[in-house]
């Protein structure tokens, strides 16, 4: 490294110690907010192309926003975002995002392929001849999450967890490098649940990176190769085996988890 | 069915149905959007736009009334977003607020003002004159071929053909980026598609196609326009492909059933006078939306999932 660039590196901050032209996602110096409350504070965040990460951090730790924020769905504060080395506008067509499935109607008088083939959008633009091959990509992108069957369905007749496997086709139709997903286990069944892990193994086998907002703290060792703690503020990232620690997860969730818990969560018996 | 029906009925059932057509397209979205309010503040906030024009030109021209109408409609439109964001409530609210008390200052403008020596009042602006909308000219249907008697169609009925034209190519050519946001407005971002410049242009085209409604046939078709037609539609079917074409069908048998009713429908159960056409229109398309909510194939919302596992959404 120059001694320009470490000069770089103690104004801005961590986020440039690193070469990053082997990173999925680069976020520096993000911050965001609802009103007057920062929901997410000055946040660096580097993850390397091909892993599989989580964000994890209690209710109203900001896991959500940062994701929606680093994406443009809502405003930034601050701070700077690129995807595979590129900002974020000349990235649009490698990142795919799958939002948490309560925040649509899903009254919305549309087919499970309709909704599917929306992932198509940046491939066909505002007046591209919707052909035969898309939807055999669409119908093929849904058979992944095992919901081929369902392609004519309406999409309100749908369970928790098919919709979720509707999004993520819509997302696997888009083609991307990265994925954002924003608590795709939320309230699905274990099938579901299954059914999904497997297609982000199999991203991250492609060579993609996925990174999703998670819950469950039981399941983010056997899910999930890097991890991003947060509470508004960055607490730490990195491999799981070193990040997810009891004193992370006590600097993170503070008095919300009983030491205990956290002990045998971060120090698995067996 | 000859010369009379020409010279009299066709052009205020042409301009009727493209009206409601105008209307009923951005509606479709609108509904879905849970913004059909819109549709109505746009028709109210009109009143004090065409007024306040009428004071600062002294005319009642068509290009100043169109222009007031529609700074009206561009200030409304921005206050209710300032209310929404400054109050912090939802937006049915913040439009409720902010059309009444516009209409109202425009009630208050027009008694106030001397308007008597010219053909503007409260009535006119609500039910419009559809029925005077004839075409003199016409001595049959061979006067549609004459350069002549076309020349003497009423200027409405081009400016409301060019509106539905132009809401009909904004329709086609934003369809896709419109769906997406419509139904999902966070993913839509990610695709780099401006979903707010989209939600503006959206109601500026409904703006647009309100004023211009309301040019030809009084804001009483526009508000009905916005909301039934599509709302029907939406009980019809499970696509929205279908539902744009079965809103435009609506809207065409509530224009030209409607027009027929209000001229012959009295006279049939024996009375004198017509009805008015705005309001008969309007009557129909509530009566074809309370059909398709007794009669329509998918009338039943499908909240299962929501009901059966309420998930709250986490930020």
């Amino acid at each position: 490294m120059t001694n320009s660039a470490l000069r770089l590196v103690a104004r801005d901050g961590e986020a440039l110690r690193r070469d990053h032209s082997g990173d999925a996602l680069t976020i520096t110096g993000l911050s965001a907010s609802y009103g007057t409350r920062p929901a997410v504070f000055s946040f660096d965040l580097a993850v390397p192309k091909g892993s599989m990460a989580a964000i994890v951090g209690p209710n109203g730790a900001g896991k959500s926003t940062l994701l929606k924020a680093a994406l443009g769905i809502m405003p930034r504060l601050s701070g700077t975002v690129s995807v595979l080395g590129l900002p974020l506008e000349e990235a649009r067509d490698r990142v795919a995002y799958v939002p948490q499935r309560a925040s649509v109607d899903w009254d919305f008088p549309a087919r499970v392929i309709d909704v599917v083939l929306m992932g198509l959008y940046r491939e066909l633009g505002l007046l591209g001849r919707l052909k035969p091959e898309h939807r055999a990509r669409a119908v093929e992108c849904l058979a992944r999450v095992g919901m081929a069957d369902f392609a004519t369905r309406q999409i309100g007749q749908l369970s928790g967890g098919q919709q979720q496997r509707v999004f993520l086709a819509r997302a696997l139709a888009q083609g991307a490098g990265l994925y954002l997903l924003d608590e795709p286990f939320a309230g699905v069944d274990a099938a579901t649940e299954r059914a999904i892990i497997a297609v982000l193994k199999d991203l991250r086998a492609a060579g993609r990176t996925v990174i999703c907002v998670h819950h469950d703290l039981a399941t983010v060792t056997d899910y999930f190769d890097r991890i991003v703690l947060m509470n508004v503020h960055k607490i730490a990232d990195g491999p799981v085996e070193t990040v997810f620690t009891p004193e992370n997860l006590q600097a993170a969730y503070g008095g919300l988890l009983a030491t205990a818990q956290i002990e045998g969560l971060a120090h698995p018996a067996g | 069915m000859g010369a009379e029906f020409v010279q009299l009925s066709l052009t205020p059932i042409l301009i009727g149905t493209l009206s409601a057509i105008a209307c009923a397209l951005p509606g479709n979205f609108l509904v879905l959007r849970r913004q059909a309010l819109i549709g109505d503040a746009i028709s109210h906030v009109v009143l004090p736009g065409i007024v306040l024009a009428f004071l600062v030109t002294g005319s009642v021209g068509t290009w100043p009334m169109m222009l007031g109408a529609a700074a009206a409609a561009t200030v409304a439109v921005g206050l209710i977003e300032a209310v929404r964001r400054l109050g912090g409530i939802e937006p049915g609210a913040a439009m409720g607020v902010v059309f009444t008390t516009l209409f109202a200052l425009g009630v208050l403008l027009l008694e106030q003002s001397d308007t008597s020596r010219v053909h503007l009042d409260v009535q006119h602006a609500l039910y419009g004159s559809l029925e005077s909308l004839i075409w003199f000219d016409a001595e049959g249907w061979a006067s549609l071929v004459d350069p002549v008697a076309l020349a003497g169609l009423p200027p409405e009925l081009f400016r409301i053909a060019a509106v539905a034209a132009l809401v009909c190519l904004l329709t086609a050519i934003f369809w896709r980026p419109l769906k997406i946001a419509t139904f999902d407005e966070g993913f839509a971002a990610t695709l780099g598609i401006p979903t707010a410049a989209l939600g503006l242009g959206l109601v500026m085209t409904a703006a647009v196609a309100a004023v211009a409604a309301f040019d030809a046939v009084g804001s009483i078709i526009a508000i009905a326009m916005f909301i039934c037609p599509p709302a029907a539609a939406r009980l019809m079917t499970q696509r929205l492909e279908s539902q744009i074409w079965w809103s435009v069908l609506f809207a065409v048998v509530s224009a030209v059933a409607g027009y027929v009713l209000a001229g012959y429908g009295p006279l049939w159960l024996g009375g004198q006078d017509a009805v008015s056409a705005a309001g008969m229109i309007a009557t129909v398309s509530g009566l074809i939306l309370a059909l398709a909510a007794r009669f329509g194939p998918h009338r039943a919302r499908q909240g299962r999932v929501r009901r059966d596992d309420p998930q709250p959404q986490s930020r």
